[in-house]
């Protein structure tokens, strides 16, 4: 009973600290943390449907950004073509994630391990350069969008700090979506299959469907995590699908903790807010970044979460 | 004669150039328990692993209650009330005692595509599988989780997955293999009054176990079945003497 307890008060901890963000701004006039919360939001969507695969499948999936770009593009041709409602683009922006994932997972999750990531690569970086000759829609330069989606014709978005709000309820939806399938019937075949595949196999379970249905959702996810990003930068390019930014999606959940959505969160503030703060320091950040990332992923199995974990232990003795 | 609820016919496999079941036809009928024995590297799990579906024979069939299931998958043959234990354990680790036999439950209890709910929570997961493990004198250890088992648990968690499962036939492939002798007699006594109330196919090695529980006994020598019939008549089998159970009952 005391680990439930203790389940619901890091999240609780973490919502706590999102929606006291805007107040702080407004506090000490650092309308900039506002911004960064929402950059941090965003990714933390997209880390979560990523950490659902890797942490709870051993799905290791190096296309993930494909499907935040496919959510981003679908707002940005949209709006290209004077479609602004979010109504219009959010559904839209989901159905094409969700239909990609569909498609690349039917031939991604024939293979296993090494060929997994490589094959989820191959299909990341073909919607990279498929985005990259969009010529009408900017190509490599990318798309600027005039303006964010309306809802129901209201500037519902137009607002930072209401845009913030919106941000953080589709975080916390897309947070106890994920805890409600990890748990469901559904999630414990998904969990199982990562530990024992042949096992459930014998019981009677078709593994690949259970595993094609996780990458569909993770594809959704992940295009609603596109879809509020093109909003928060008013802007889509093939940089946002780029194998760089799912390695780094990749980064974020092993920092926080696989397996932990929790630590899918923690991990994504933890990886952007270093990344802000070094680059403050210095251009050569990534230098400091890097040698700390690989001392994470050995000295601190289990990322943040788990560390903190243990810290708590050491300290009840 | 009542109609065999499994039937191997001519099933042969080979692994390169070593043909490691070769031409086997065997029957096992309603609420028979068939062992089948033989020296290590026989074939024995090979053949376990083709009626599960791990495996494809190179060229044969088989038929389970009444249909061909030789191009099935293991998860088709499983909804068809095809069980099986393994040799080496084969469970979830990192899931409770509990959980590896409620997913066996989970299986045969509707859909598994609901995305809302606790499972673990489900008392119509919960109770059969409780039930499953008191059957193998495993309840105390339901919250365990699996992985911290002895290795004698751990065959007693697999019998109860297999059993959880409400298998029209039950494939148990040395359910013994490794346990204490105090565990095994635990074992043999749980298999004997698990006899007949569904068939099984029992690959084993202890020699008193499988003479106390048989109805009939296969000999697998070299992928070939040597022998076939009573325990009585297999066990005087000068052949099968010869073969295997002279150095065996030594
Ligand atoms: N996947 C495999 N590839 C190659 N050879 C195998 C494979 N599986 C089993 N064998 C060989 O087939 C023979 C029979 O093995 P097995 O069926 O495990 O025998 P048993 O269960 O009777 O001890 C052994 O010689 C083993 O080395
Ligand atoms: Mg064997």
């Amino acid at each position: 009973m005391a680990g439930r307890a203790a389940g619901r008060l890091l999240p609780l901890l973490i919502f706590a600290a999102f929606a006291a963000t805007p107040l702080v701004a407004a506090a000490t006039g650092d309308s900039f943390i506002v911004s960064l919360g929402i950059r941090v939001m965003i990714f933390a969507i997209a880390a979560l449907a990523l950490d659902l695969l890797v942490g709870y499948g051993a799905l290791v999936s190096f296309g993930h950004a494909a499907f935040i770009g496919l959510g981003a593009y679908a707002v940005g041709i949209l709006s290209a073509h004077g479609i602004a409602d979010a109504l219009v683009a959010l559904p839209v922006a989901l159905a094409v994630s969700g239909l990609f994932a569909l498609a690349t997972g039917i031939v991604c999750l024939r293979t296993k391990g090494v060929y997994f990531i490589m094959i989820t690569l191959a299909f990341g970086q073909m919607a990279f350069f498929t985005a990259s000759s969009l010529a009408p829609y900017g190509g490599d330069d990318g798309l600027t969008i005039r303006a964010r989606s309306l809802v129901a014709g209201f500037p519902l978005f137009a607002d930072d700090r209401a845009f913030f709000y919106v941000v953080l309820g589709f975080l916390l939806a897309t947070y106890l979506a994920c805890r409600a399938v990890v748990a469901s019937r559904f999630g414990r075949v998904f969990r199982g299959s990562r530990e024992n595949a042949v096992r459930m196999a014998t019981l009677g379970f078709n593994v690949y469907r259970f595993q094609l249905a996780a990458y569909v959702i993770a594809g959704v996810i992940g295009g609603l995590s596109g879809f509020l990003l093109a909003n928060a930068t008013e802007f889509v390019s093939p940089a946002y699908m780029s194998w760089q930014r799912s390695g780094e999606l990749l980064i974020m959940i092993i920092f926080g903790g696989l397996g932990s959505l929790d630590g899918a969160i923690i991990g994504t503030a933890a990886f952007l807010l270093l990344e802000q703060w070094l680059s403050g320091f210095t251009e050569h950040w990534k230098v400091i970044f890097g040698p700390l990332l690989v001392l994470v992923a050995v000295f601190a199995r289990g990322g943040i979460v788990g560390l903190a974990g243990r810290l708590k232990e050491l300290i009840r003795g | 004669m009542a109609e065999p609820v499994l039937r191997l016919e001519a099933l042969r496999k080979s692994f390169g150039g070593l043909t490691v079941t070769d031409d086997v036809t065997l029957e096992v009928l309603p609420g028979e328990l068939h062992a089948v024995i033989g020296p290590n590297g026989a074939g024995k799990t090979t053949l376990i692993n083709q009626v599960s579906g791990l495996l494809t024979p190179d060229a044969g069939r088989i038929r389970f209650a009444g249909r061909d299931i030789t191009r099935l998958t293991p998860d088709a043959r499983a909804m068809l009330g095809l069980a099986r234990s393994f040799q080496i354990t084969s469970i979830l680790p990192g899931f409770s005692v509990r959980e590896n036999v409620a997913l066996a439950v989970q299986a045969r209890a509707g859909s598994s595509f609901r995305f809302l709910g606790r499972a673990a929570d489900e008392p119509v997961l919960n109770e059969p599988a409780l039930a499953a493990l008191a059957e193998v004198g495993l309840a105390a250890r339901a919250e365990a989780p699996a992985g911290t088992l002895s290795h004698g648990e751990k065959r007693a968690l697999e019998l109860a997955i297999a059993l959880a499962m409400e298998p029209k036939l039950l494939l148990l492939d040395e359910p013994m293999a490794g346990a204490g002798r105090e565990e095994t007699e635990r074992l043999v006594a749980v298999l004997r009054r698990l006899k007949g109330r569904f068939p099984m196919v029992l690959v084993e090695h202890d020699m008193t176990a499988v003479f106390a529980l048989a109805d009939r006994i296969s000999v697998l020598i070299y992928g070939r079945v040597l022998a076939s019939g009573a325990p009585e008549a297999v066990r005087n089998d000068p052949q099968v003497v010869a073969a295997y159970l002279g150095e065996e009952m030594e």
